[in-house]
Parts: structure tokens; sequence; C-alpha cells
């Protein structure tokens, strides 16, 4: 195994300098969740300049949408969706201070863009484990648009969070650099 | 004649769809083992030992081993010789997958019109195939469909010109393009044949085989090693990492087709495939 780097949010400047695409992490603090219509909406409330669930600045947001949680569990199975269908709205969120995201799959070249001009790692965690990464999940809460159900914005609590940082802020990648590592074709 | 009554139907496809997310099927499971051996990539290597160690997890404690818990493809072998009684069998169908994701804690994913994006709130409707077979009995086949990988197939109707490599070709591009999307390793399905939309349900027909059976067709068999081969030295990997196991298998399955054309489908599934399936037997009628 590969060595870890533990990380502690908020994700400021100085903690994302430290991390490379490649880079296998284990994230502890609050992170939020937020997917397709939650970013919809987030989009939606800033454009019409009103205030978003929670300040951007040096957080994190996870791409996911959980199944309901049975009895005595925190959250139901919360692994990553594909991040690629928040590349529309993530630019405008990394802009006002977002700094890190946790998802899986290829991104935009404008998402990697704005990440190298604001400063801005992308995570993947790993798809289809969400019954593993249920277990580093010490909290959940709904904090806005509970009406979206398993797409509502949840504030979680992780402790361990495994994850392998994709693209670093300088915008190098790991799905570009892993794949021509293994390549022969 | 033999009958099934709808209550035992639903019953059989509430469990299905909950036995279907909670507990990986062992092939796959057989399929992690073999390629953590021939793993190079350290990243690649971790990531096998997670998935194991998830579906170890979601077995356990009979919970989704993925939150995508999918739309509930349904396969329905209906024998010509049984009657279901006490109702609609479509709606017995869709009342099991109802109440199985409801007690199955399984997450809601069905939105009622693609436009308007509201869900329906209980994962129904269910897609459902239905054949007619010859019998008297009632097979049932559950294939949660998570849309991560769903959404990275593709079609192409080819032209008969491009031949079998052209047809090769598609299948490994379209594996290349999704990279760490589909959530690899990946089972690819290949339909090749017939028109456009049996090309694609025999794309998706063909997941529902094991992991390391290949088809009983010996030419079509080695053209699988083959795909397989070439789409393992596309670098993408465990999750798009990087790494040399990219596919598990690839399923290939092919149909009388037009003088005119080659439909080639490919339906991607991603590491946590699942089905699950059971055959109920027709009882007589009082």
């Amino acid at each position: 195994m590969s060595d870890v780097k533990r990380i502690e949010t908020p994700l400021t400047q100085e903690k994302l300098k430290t991390l490379k695409a490649g880079d296998n992490v284990l994230l502890s603090g609050v992170i939020y969740t937020g997917r397709d219509a939650a970013h919809k909406k987030m989009v939606e409330a800033l454009e019409q300049g009103l205030e978003l669930p929670f300040a951007m600045k040096d957080q994190v947001i996870y791409f996911v949408g959980p199944t309901p949680a049975k009895e005595g569990q925190v959250i139901g199975s919360a692994g990553p969706t594909t991040s690629g269908r928040m590349d529309a709205y993530s630019p405008k969120l990394i802009a006002q201070g977002l700094t890190g995201m946790i998802g899986k799959g290829l991104r935009s070249p404008e998402v990697i863009e704005a990440m190298k001009e604001h400063g801005a790692v992308y995570f993947g965690a790993i798809g289809g484990a969400g019954a593993l990464i249920a277990k580093r999940i010490v909290s959940a809460e709904v904090i806005a648009y509970p009406e979206l159900g398993p797409e509502a914005v949840r504030r979680l609590v992780v402790k361990d969070f495994p994850a392998i940082v994709i693209i670093d802020q300088e915008g190098t990648n790991l799905y570009e650099s892993g794949k021509a590592q293994y390549r022969t074709v | 004649m033999k009958e099934i009554h709808v209550d035992e139907i639903i019953s059989a496809i509430r469990t299905l769809c909950m036995e279907a997310n909670y507990n990986l099927s062992s092939d796959i499971m057989t399929g992690f083992q073999s390629a953590l051996k021939r793993e190079s990539s350290p990243l690649g290597q971790e990531v096998l030992e997670r998935l194991i160690e998830n579906a170890d997890i979601a077995h356990k404690e009979q919970v989704p081993m993925c939150q995508d818990t999918g739309m509930a493809v349904l396969f329905v072998e209906i024998g010509q010789d049984l009657h279901i009684a006490g109702g609609s069998l479509t709606d017995a169908l869709n009342e099991g997958v109802r109440q199985g994701y409801e007690q199955g804690f399984l997450r809601k994913s069905v939105v009622k019109d693609p436009f308007d994006r509201v869900n329906t709130g209980d994962n129904t409707p269910a897609i459902i195939h239905y054949d007619i077979v010859p019998g008297d009995a009632l097979r049932l086949i559950v294939a949660p469909k998570g849309f991560g990988s769903e959404n990275m197939g593709g079609l192409k109707m080819c032209k008969p010109s491009e031949g079998l490599q052209g047809a090769m070709d598609f299948v490994v591009d379209t594996v290349d393009r999704a990279g760490g999307n589909p959530c690899p390793p990946i089972i690819v399905g290949v339909g090749v044949g017939g028109t456009m939309e049996k090309a694609t349900f025999l794309a998706k027909k063909s997941l529902l085989r094991e992991v390391g059976i290949h088809n009983q067709d010996e030419r079509l068999a080695k053209i699988e090693k083959e795909l397989l081969e070439r789409i393992n030295r596309l670098g993408i990997g465990p999750q798009g990492f990087g790494g040399v196991t990219t596919a598990l298998a690839v399923n290939l399955e092919v149909y009388p087709t037009h003088i005119a054309g080659m439909p080639v489908a490919v339906n991607i599934g991603c590491h946590a495939t699942r089905h699950k399936e059971i055959t109920l037997q027709g009882r007589e009628s009082q």
C-alpha cells in the first residue's frame, strides 16, 4: 500500500499545496454533500444573489446521494457519484472559495482551469464502495433542500475518509498519468 | 392449467431486489481475487482490496454495496402454459420493486419524466423484458442497474464493410472514452446484429452471464478473449487510477441482422453488476 497523507478540513490553500495527483489521503473533519439537483439550486441561488447553504471558502463537497439509513446507522451506503454531471456548476463554486471536491470520473477542462486559477483539488473516492465509505462517516445532518431526498445537502463529519488525489491544483491528472503508465496499445 | 398467484410474485421480486443489492455474486468476487493477483499498480491493488472489503461489509450487514441501487431491470420468462392469478402481472412486478426498495432501505432513483425530473418516490416503474417460453414455470431475474455505468454505453449502426474489426474497435473505443466513470473493473456487455433495439437488448442481457463463462460458440468466445485483452491494455485500471484490470469480462451475444446493417451495442456493467433470480413453479389451479 502506498503512503497515506492525513488531511483535516477545512482545506486551506496551505494544505492544498501539499497534495499531488496520485496521493493516497485519509480525510477527517466536516465535508458537505451535493449532487446534480443541489448544485443546480446552489448556482441558481448565487445568480440571484441569495445565500448558499454553507460558505464555500476552504470547504469540500462530496458528490453523493446515499441510500436511506437503516435503524442504528448514521447514513446509508454512501459512495461517490459521477462527477462529470457537476462540471457545469463546479467552476462557479470554486470561484466562491470551494477548495475540494470528492467524486469519481473525468472532469471537464473548464473545471480543471478553475481549479488551477483559484486553487482547488479533485479527489476520487472508490465508486461502488458505498458500504465501506459509510463506516467512515461519523455524523450526517441535512442542512438544505430536504425536499430533494437523497440529493439534499448534508453536513457530514468524516473520520479517515479514504480518497485519492486525482487532479491537483497544478492540473496534474492521475486519470491521464495513471492510464499512460499502464497503457500498452 | 397451472397457476401462480400475484402475491407470490410480489414477494419474490421484493426479496430479489434486496438480495441483489446486498450480496455480490460469487463469480465477481472470484474475479476480484484473481485480478488482485495480476494487477501491477499499487493503487489498483488497493482499490481491489477495498472492493472485496466493501462486498464483505455489505453482505455481513445486509446493506447495499453501492448507494446507486439502480433502476430495477427485470427479465421475466413466462411459461406459455401458465396462468397468472389474482391480478396484473406487470402491476405485481412493480409492486414487488416498490416493496423491495422501501423495505430494503434501497435508494429511490427513478424520476417520472425525463424532462421534469420529479422522483417517483418508490423506484418504480421497473424496466420489464418479457419472454414467452415453453412450460408452466415463471423465471424472474432482477438486475438493478446503476447509471454511472449505464451512461457510458453506446450504440453504433456500423456499415457491414466495417466488419468484425470495425465492431471490435467501437467496443474498445467506447470503453476507452468511459475511463473511470463506470467504476472499473467493469463487465462489458456487447450485442451485435438484429435491429437497433435488439442489439442494445442483447448487450444488456449478456451482463447476466457469469464472469469467467465465455460464449458457447468458440468463434465468439475467441472474440470475447481478444476484446478483453485489448481492453485491459488500455491502462484505465481499477477506478481509472491506472492499471491492467479495466474489465473482468467481455460478454458477446449476436443475432441475425439485415443485409444492409451491423448494429453494435455496448452496455457497461460496473464492478457491482448485480443480478439475482428465482424460478417459481406453477401449481394446479383450485
